[in-house]
């Protein structure tokens, strides 16, 4: 029960997080057709920046400048790199994206070196918020669930009660169309594309204290927030939602859970030969493979994700 | 008035339109005066849409558009918009998740000169025009029937407050009690000081509604007259309209 509960936690927390940054993704997705390989470079580049502020004036004013600045960034490459690559076809633009996913790893390489940056939690933020039977949950991951809630929030709002957000809605589908209309479609993807970067910032700042800040992060977490928007539905808000929570339970719980293939089986009333290395393996041990089974599974079952609206 | 009847409204000229490396519109010539439906007929795949695209910064094109006087080729589409051109696509393009009345919002370039009732359209006035809109106000467009998604469109760009509109093949796949009411609707945007490029395959309405009209074959103007000189010319029309 205990395990239940706290895994369940932990598992929305790091889902929420995962969101910021699928949310992101999936918009860029359907708005621009094309999937951003780099984005979570600026994931990274949210965590490092915020460590950078965090050593000259603290944690709280990065909390607010490091997303602001990853969106400049974002934005910025949008309009002077992406748009360019954009003339040429989607294949450029997805081989852009991939060789700045490199580049970024590398500046930060440059920068702040090889290994991991001493960017800490908050002394304020640091201790426990309760203590549930015997396991301690702690202020941070509280804080973290309430900025990822705030964040859900502001951008719900933000899509359908304001006119900019209609305007996106209706570009995510028709942008030749709302252009026709009069609407500046250029400045809105450079929007969204910075909106978007903005939010893997932020979850690049609170993340990156909750985990490690090292180059090796952007790969780490990108390849997650793949799957995520595979299993969700390409280009699916809803989608990318569930599937962030799904996903996020799935690795909190299956790390903790130290029972073998052998004793799954065992649950449905099937007797595995003994003696075999793979029947031996336990939940925990395959738990860094099981997303990309739930990928692979879904591509093969139900290939337009959960919410997904499109075929292809 | 008659300096703006001296000055034609919109002026194509030598206009080449293309599709990636196809070659689709090979000098077209046309004008539209102020406060006239001019109708541009002629068969599927003669480039009558293209000739529309071009003149909205939708497609690659060389050659001269002038709009009131002033050289738009090579604008952005949203920019040739803010000047007072609407275009309504043939394939209707209603942003289906979003309500009949998000639609209309959408039309709306100036959210705050609509407000001041600067406008020659509110959503009041479409709703008056077209009650059926009105019924669906908050129904999404995309479950509207065809005749509806049409009226919303139309309805949409005039948010716009355009002085020059483009329709691309309104009445296509419409029930004909349905294409009266779109004919009577054009003539109502007309009096309000708006001119029309109808772009058409059926001759009936054309007729009916046009002062002049252009006749298109394989990318440029075949024929240019009243309805009253199509109407006399069986060959030019068995030749380049009828199948």
């Amino acid at each position: 029960m205990e395990f239940i509960v706290i895994s369940l936690l932990n598992g929305i927390t790091y889902g929420l997080l995962l969101f910021m940054l699928s949310s992101g993704l999936t918009l860029i997705f359907s708005m621009m057709g094309i999937l951003n390989f780099a984005h979570a470079s600026f994931y990274m580049l949210g965590a490092y920046f915020a460590y950078q502020i965090s050593t000259l004036v603290g944690f709280w004013p990065g909390l607010l400048v490091a997303p602001l600045l990853v969106g400049a960034v974002g934005a910025a490459i949008e309009c002077y790199g992406l748009r360019r690559a954009h003339r040429f076809g989607h294949v450029a633009e997805l081989l852009f994206t991939f060789g700045l996913a490199f580049v970024v790893e590398e500046v930060v390489h440059l920068i702040w070196g090889k290994v991991a940056v001493d960017y800490r939690i908050p002394a304020e933020l640091d201790g426990t918020l309760f203590t549930l039977f015997d396991t301690s949950f702690p202020i941070y991951k509280g804080f973290m669930m309430l900025i990822s809630v705030g964040m859900l929030v502001a951008l719900y709002a933000l899509l359908t009660r304001t006119r900019i957000g209609l305007i996106i809605q209706a570009a995510l589908t028709k942008p030749d169309m709302v252009e026709a209309l009069g609407h500046n479609v250029p400045r809105i993807f450079m929007l969204v594309f910075g909106g978007g970067t903005a939010l893997a910032g932020l979850a690049g700042v609170i993340g990156g204290n909750a985990f490690v800040t090292e180059p090796g992060m952007a790969a780490a977490v990108g390849s997650i927030v793949f799957v995520i928007v595979v299993v969700g539905g390409l280009g699916s808000l809803g989608g990318a939602f569930v599937a962030s929570l799904l996903i996020g339970c799935i690795q909190t719980f299956s790390v903790g859970l130290t029972i073998s293939i052998t004793d799954v089986f065992a649950l449905i009333g099937v007797q595995l030969p003994e003696g075999s290395q793979v029947a031996r393996l336990t939940i925990t041990q395959m738990a860094p493979v099981l997303p990309y089974l739930l990928m692979v599974a879904i591509l093969i079952f139900r290939p337009r994700g959960l919410m997904g609206a499109r075929e292809s | 008035m008659t300096d703006a009847v001296s000055k034609p409204m919109l002026e194509v000229s030598d206009l080449h339109g293309y599709y990636g490396k196809s070659h689709v519109l090979h000098g077209v010539n046309l004008h539209v005066d102020a406060g006239e439906i001019v109708c541009l007929l002629g068969r599927n795949g003669v480039g009558r849409s293209t000739t529309a695209k071009a003149v909205m910064g939708q497609v690659l094109a060389r050659g001269s558009v002038r709009f009131k006087g002033r050289e738009i080729l090579g604008m952005k589409a949203y920019e040739i918009a803010r000047l007072g051109i609407g275009l309504v696509p043939e394939n209707r393009d209603i942003f289906p998740d979003l309500t009949v009345r998000q639609n209309l919002m959408l039309g709306v370039k100036d959210p705050r000169a609509q407000l001041r009732g600067e406008c020659r359209w509110s959503i009041d006035d479409m709703y008056a025009l077209f009650p059926r809109l009105k019924e669906r106000d908050s129904t999404p467009g995309g479950v509207l029937s065809g005749g509806e998604q049409q009226m919303l469109t139309l309805c949409r760009t005039l948010m716009g407050d355009p002085d020059f509109v483009m329709i691309d093949e309104p009445t296509e796949g419409l029930a004909p009690k349905i294409v009266e009411l779109v004919g009577e609707f054009l003539q109502e945007v007309r009096k309000r000081g708006i001119s029309i490029l109808l772009i058409e395959q059926k001759l009936a309405i054309a007729l009916d509604i046009s002062e002049r009209l252009y006749l298109m074959g394989h990318g440029r103007i075949v024929f240019e007259g009243t309805p009253a000189d199509l109407k006399n010319n069986a060959a030019i029309r068995k030749e380049w309209l009828e199948v």
